[in-house]
């Protein structure tokens, strides 16, 4: 039980970093973007590529940092991938999302955003193989924390955890304490009103897609760290996500990320009462059991 | 002196399928304009065209003898324009400091004593600074909305139907508030159904139906006209206050 608590909040972290983005994207372009998830893929392979290519260039890069697998040139890594995935990000939107936005409607949008989807996932595995990739293949043994009740927890997971919360830190101190945060709020919650109080929406788009992209990288890396990558990754993670933005209330920054958590708790906790084969059902049911219950989520309004 | 011009201005929210076919309005400096008329006339869109929110296909829109058809929404306070939108005009998720230090910084204006200054002008609100805006009433939010509008020094505010869901009280405090502003030169171009205390703040009003202009006229003028008593104001004329 416990351990499912602690795994709930580990994986509840990386889900929170990726619902931040698509909570952002889908109340300011009025749109359920499934292809959001896919920003982790790319931004794990991003680092994937950079990490091989820094250990390349200056080996002892490639030294682990102990006690954790995560090396020198992977935390490189995580930087510029995220910087990668948030350009990719307002790419995809440059080519697809502003011109489908232009001429068709919401609805336009959502396929369009399955087709992006599909595109990103096959060439990922065209490139990378279908086979299943790792930052280290060195072998990290789990910390057995308590015996009673037994508890183990790996250093890359606390390093993650640690990781994601300090992200999450960052972004609330920019969200509450800066003009940008105070826009980017106003941008997410009534993106006419945040026009006509002189925010200039085209602008904030692109900041958002690679504020968006760059944790969705972020989350798509610590994802990688404690398990693995493979071309599939987005397509696994693209339902808790959602199950995140509704649980938080789209539009909600911290709605996400409590979301993110809340799933990330209920769908390990469930592990205690369910075989773990059924574990991919449980987003299914909180997004049922929040749209029945609050369709607004828990820190979303209802919209005019 | 005139400080917003429409000419002829057809716009919608659909190509090819204009809710303003061809409507025409002069807005007087520091002066109340209202834009009255039965729901679907098209009041809110004519002053969204204005404000750059509904593109304009065809007219244009003049400030101070100058055009700004279709601008872009967040450079109409550049401009010296506010917009005030009906509802949802106030952002929920921040403060009420927040709200007001938004406009402000992105106006370029220094954020801490144009704040308090606008405090002063706005006690109902200033005590709850650091609250959530979500959590003010009805008027209050209008108030704020309003306060929000001032933090740029607007030479004219659009409005659009600034005492929606207030009480009657609400509202007569809201409409005052909002004709005490021509005092200082703020010209007001506002949208409203509560038509009877609309035409008693205005000056000039225009009557809209179907997206083209009906009547216009001095606002007392029309208040005592049987014709436009019967039509618009539920078929008795109003005592002028």
């Amino acid at each position: 039980m416990i351990q499912n608590l602690v795994d709930g909040v580990l994986v509840g972290s990386i889900l929170s970093l990726g619902a931040i983005g698509l909570t952002m994207a889908m109340h300011m372009l009025r749109f359920a973007n499934f292809s959001h998830a896919e920003l982790l893929s790319i931004g794990a392979y991003a680092a994937l590529v950079f990490d091989g290519l820094f250990g390349a260039i200056h080996p002892a890069l490639a030294q682990a940092i102990p006690p954790l697998s995560l090396t020198w040139s992977l935390t490189l890594a995580l930087l510029l991938s995220m910087a990668l995935t948030g350009l990719s990000a307002v790419a995809v939107d440059k080519l697809v999302f502003k011109r489908v936005r232009a001429k068709g409607g919401e609805l336009s949008m959502v396929f369009a955003s399955f087709g992006v989807a599909m595109i990103i996932r096959n060439i990922l595995g065209l490139i990378f193989g279908l086979n299943p990739k790792l930052y280290s293949q060195d072998i990290v043994f789990a910390i057995v924390v308590s015996r009673d009740p037994f508890l183990l927890i790996k250093p890359d997971q606390v390093f993650t955890l640690v990781a994601a919360l300090l992200i999450m830190f960052i972004l609330h101190l920019v969200l509450s304490r800066t003009t940008f945060g105070y826009s980017l709020r106003a941008v997410a919650e009534n993106p006419t009103l945040a026009q006509v109080s002189g925010i200039n929406l085209s602008r904030m788009i692109v900041l958002i897609w690679l504020i968006g992209g760059g944790l969705a990288a972020a989350a798509g890396v610590f994802y990688g760290l404690t398990n693995q990558i493979s071309p599939v990754l987005g397509r696994d993670l693209v339902l808790p996500i959602f199950a995140a933005t509704i649980v938080g209330g789209i539009g909600s920054i911290y709605g996400a990320v409590l979301g993110g958590f809340l799933v990330g708790l209920a769908s390990n906790l469930a592990l205690v009462i369910l075989p773990s084969g059924y574990s991919p059902a449980v987003p299914f049911l909180i997004i049922l059991a929040v749209l029945i219950l609050r369709p607004h989520g828990l820190f979303g309004e209802e919209r005019t | 002196m005139t400080a917003v011009v429409a000419q002829d201005i057809v716009a919608g929210y659909v190509p090819d399928l204009p809710i303003l076919k061809g409507v025409s309005l002069t807005a007087e400096t520091a002066k109340v304009t209202v834009i009255i008329g039965p729901n679907g006339a098209g009041k809110s869109t004519l002053i969204k065209a204005i404000a750059g929110l509904v593109p304009v296909t065809s007219g244009s829109v003049l400030l101070n003898g100058a055009h700004i058809t279709n601008p872009r929404p967040d450079q109409m306070g550049g401009l010296g324009v506010a917009y005030v939108p009906q509802s949802d005009n106030i952002f929920r998720s921040l403060t009420i400091r927040q709200n007001l230090d938004l406009v402000l910084r992105n106006a370029g204006k220094e954020a801490a004593s144009r704040r308090d200054a606008l405090f002063t002008q706005f006690p109902a609100v200033a005590d709850k600074q650091t609250e959530k805006a979500g959590a003010l009433s009805g008027g209050q939010r209008q108030f704020l909305a309003v306060a929000m509008a001032l933090a740029i020094n607007p030479s004219v505010i659009l409005m659009d139907e600034p005492s929606a869901g207030l009480s009657p009280k609400a509202a007569q405090e809201v409409l005052e508030y909002t004709r005490a502003l021509t005092e200082q030169g703020v010209t007001i171009l506002l949208v409203e159904q509560n038509v009877k205390q609309a035409l008693r703040m205005a000056d000039h009003c225009y009557i809209l139906a179907d997206g083209r202009n009906q009547v216009d006229g001095a606002a007392q003028d029309l208040l005592n006209d049987p014709v436009v008593g019967q039509i618009y104001l539920g078929g008795k004329r109003v005592t002028p206050a």
